[in-house]
């Protein structure tokens, strides 16, 4: 009978985590959907879970030399360098096309110091659009001799706990997947306040030309990123979601509505799309599209039934 | 501006390497622009993972299957053979099923004057020149310069004649009209004609040469920029190109994909695009 129901009406897609309401577990990966704006004209920003924005820093950034992205199998790797227009040219020239949108707008951020980490939460503190920010936490110290964050644990505890006394709105870490062991980064965050955690960022890599024997990108070392580093970013969420209390929101490598499935079935609450963006700008509405029909055909009424739903 | 899911007509290789590709694409002959592009994707089939770009050759019309039923709109892409993406796209055959993205980008600025206009291809590079011609030859004098290293590169030139463009040809290897490099017919043409104005795209030494003798001379270029990218739609930023008056302090990059692929040189910093260039050409 239940199967009968979820046939005729419609699943529920929402899901509620760290103080945010999503109409659905969908929400774009940061540094792949640009401001929302080049993809208002493929898809209606309306229907996803969330807008999450590209990384912004202190002051604008110019990125590194090209080229900045390679094909790999199956992925891609890119050093675009963080290129983007700063944090107060964000709120002044971004911010009043996203706030349109009954998408909750979630903020991407990062530093080279814990300074400067704090000072741009705080900016984007006072922005009542906003309604969370994700601090990229794979950027090298430049104070430290440029160990990244993420990378140790004390450090990220720290520019984690800088960053949690100048914010009211949610925070949400985004891990680095280059770590020996994903838990104790996953720990330091929620013991330093972060209210909910996604992962994975791109793992490094590097690609040579072997006629010109060049590296193929100009930075040499870059994140590689799509549908082959999947299994590595399910291994991981499904460890973070064992090791702590708050949400988790996993990313990596989703081409599809089954992809996306795998996350929420390890215990993610929600999933972020990236390079898929790049492949079909309709990509997200194609696999919410899918999330939703394969929920009808499997009965599932509610999306939440099936979070944490690993057969183990 | 849409993703379409359509189909091949046809794909022929048309010298060695070298493919022309018809694809079924309704809507495109409204609103394509000489000098946009297409993201290509092979249906969704990996590899490759990530689209490809590639400029309009043309657009046309086919009769319609039956009486009743409309025009079918097409589009023609012409392409060389030279790495994984284009190796699975010369194996399509006609009723495959593949998706485009497009049109995109800013194509050339067109203006109404009739005077004399010089064309500079290199090699592929002529590609995005056709509709450009066709949209110039009424009113211009229009001129082809088309250059290549072997007989084989040069293509689809009796085409462009029959739009009333003037052709030159220079090959490297002498096989095919002149010895030598293209960029020294443009400069006997500029000599003749200081106040042509001109257009090109081609592999970056030639831009770049082409550049050069264009601004000695204060004669207006503008140039279509081949580069990686990943979407084609500004997101991925992997594509861009400095401006004129970038600096690190206030960065100026331009998208090749949004803000280009044709850019007035005036527009570019061309030491920066001509370093960048270089190294993604090696790469």
């Amino acid at each position: 009978m239940s199967s009968n129901i979820a046939t005729d009406n419609k699943p529920n897609l929402a899901v509620e985590f760290a103080g945010l309401k999503l109409k659905t577990p969908l929400m774009p990966a940061s540094g792949t959907f640009g401001y929302g704006q080049e993809f208002a004209p493929y898809l209606d920003l309306n229907q996803l879970g969330a807008i999450v924005t590209k990384g912004l820093s202190l002051n604008p950034k110019a990125g590194n030399p090209t080229p900045r992205i390679a094909e790999t199998v199956s992925g891609m790797l890119n050093a675009i360098g963080l290129q983007n227009v700063g944090v107060d040219a964000f709120i002044s020239e971004k911010m009043p096309f996203l706030e349109q949108f009954d998408s909750p707008v979630i903020v991407n951020f990062f530093g080279n110091t814990q300074e400067e980490y704090g000072e741009v939460a705080a900016r984007l503190n006072d922005v009542p659009g906003v309604a969370a920010l994700e601090m990229n936490i794979s950027c090298p110290n430049v104070k430290h001799g440029g160990i990244v964050f993420g990378t140790d644990p004390k450090a990220a505890f720290d520019v984690i706990t800088t960053v949690r006394k100048r914010l009211t709105k949610p925070l949400i870490v985004k891990l680095t997947p280059n770590v020996t062991d994903i838990r104790i980064t996953a720990r330091a965050a929620e013991d330093a306040g972060a209210d909910a955690i996604s992962l994975i960022n791109t793992i490094t890599g590097m690609s040579v030309d072997v006629r010109t024997r060049k590296p193929r990108i100009a930075n040499v070392i870059g994140g590689l990123s799509g549908p082959g580093i999947r299994p590595i970013a399910v291994r991981m969420t499904h460890q973070v979601v064992q090791t702590v209390k708050i949400p988790v929101i996993g990313i990596g490598g989703i081409m599809r509505a089954e992809d996306a499935l795998e996350f929420l079935i390890v215990g993610a609450k929600a999933v972020q799309v990236g390079t898929a963006n790049f492949v079909d700008p309709n990509a997200m509405q194609t696999i919410l599209a899918d999330l939703e029909n394969f929920c009808i055909e499997q009965g599932i009424e509610d999306i939440n039934d099936l979070i944490g739903s690993l057969q183990l | 501006m849409k993703n379409l899911q359509t189909i091949v007509l046809s794909n022929q290789e048309i010298s060695p390497g070298y493919f022309r590709m018809r694809i079924l694409a309704p809507g495109y002959k409204d609103i394509a622009k000489p000098g946009q592009f297409v993201m290509f994707r092979v249906r969704r089939s990996l590899p490759p993972l990530l689209r490809r770009p590639f400029g309009i050759f043309q657009i046309g019309l086919l009769p319609a299957d039956c009486e009743g039923m409309p025009e079918k709109e097409f589009i023609e892409l012409i392409y060389k053979v030279v790495g994984a993406g284009t190796e699975v796209m010369c194996e399509l055959h006609e009723g495959d099923r593949i998706e485009l993205l497009g049109p995109l980008g800013r194509g050339f600025d067109i203006d109404d004057e009739g005077g004399d206009k010089i064309l500079v291809g290199g090699g592929i590079g002529l590609v995005p020149l056709y509709m450009l011609a066709d949209s110039l030859a009424d009113r211009s004098k229009t001129r082809l310069l088309i250059g290549g290293r072997s007989r084989e590169d040069i293509i689809t030139v009796t085409e462009f004649e029959r739009l009333g463009v003037t052709s030159h040809v220079t090959t490297e290897d002498g096989s095919l009209g002149e010895e030598g490099l293209i960029t020294r017919i443009l400069e006997r043409k500029l000599d003749k004609y200081p106040k042509a104005k001109v257009y090109s795209c081609g592999p970056m030494p030639m831009l770049r040469a082409v550049e050069v003798i264009c601004s000695e001379r204060n004669v207006p270029l503008q140039v279509s920029l081949e580069a990686l990218m990943a979407c084609g739609v500004g997101a991925c930023l992997g594509c861009v190109v400095k401006g004129r008056e970038h600096s690190e302090q206030n960065p100026e990059y331009l998208c090749t994909c949004r803000q280009g692929p044709v850019f007035h040189s005036y527009e570019l910093d061309w030491e920066r695009v001509e370093k960048n260039i270089e190294q993604e050409e090696s790469s």
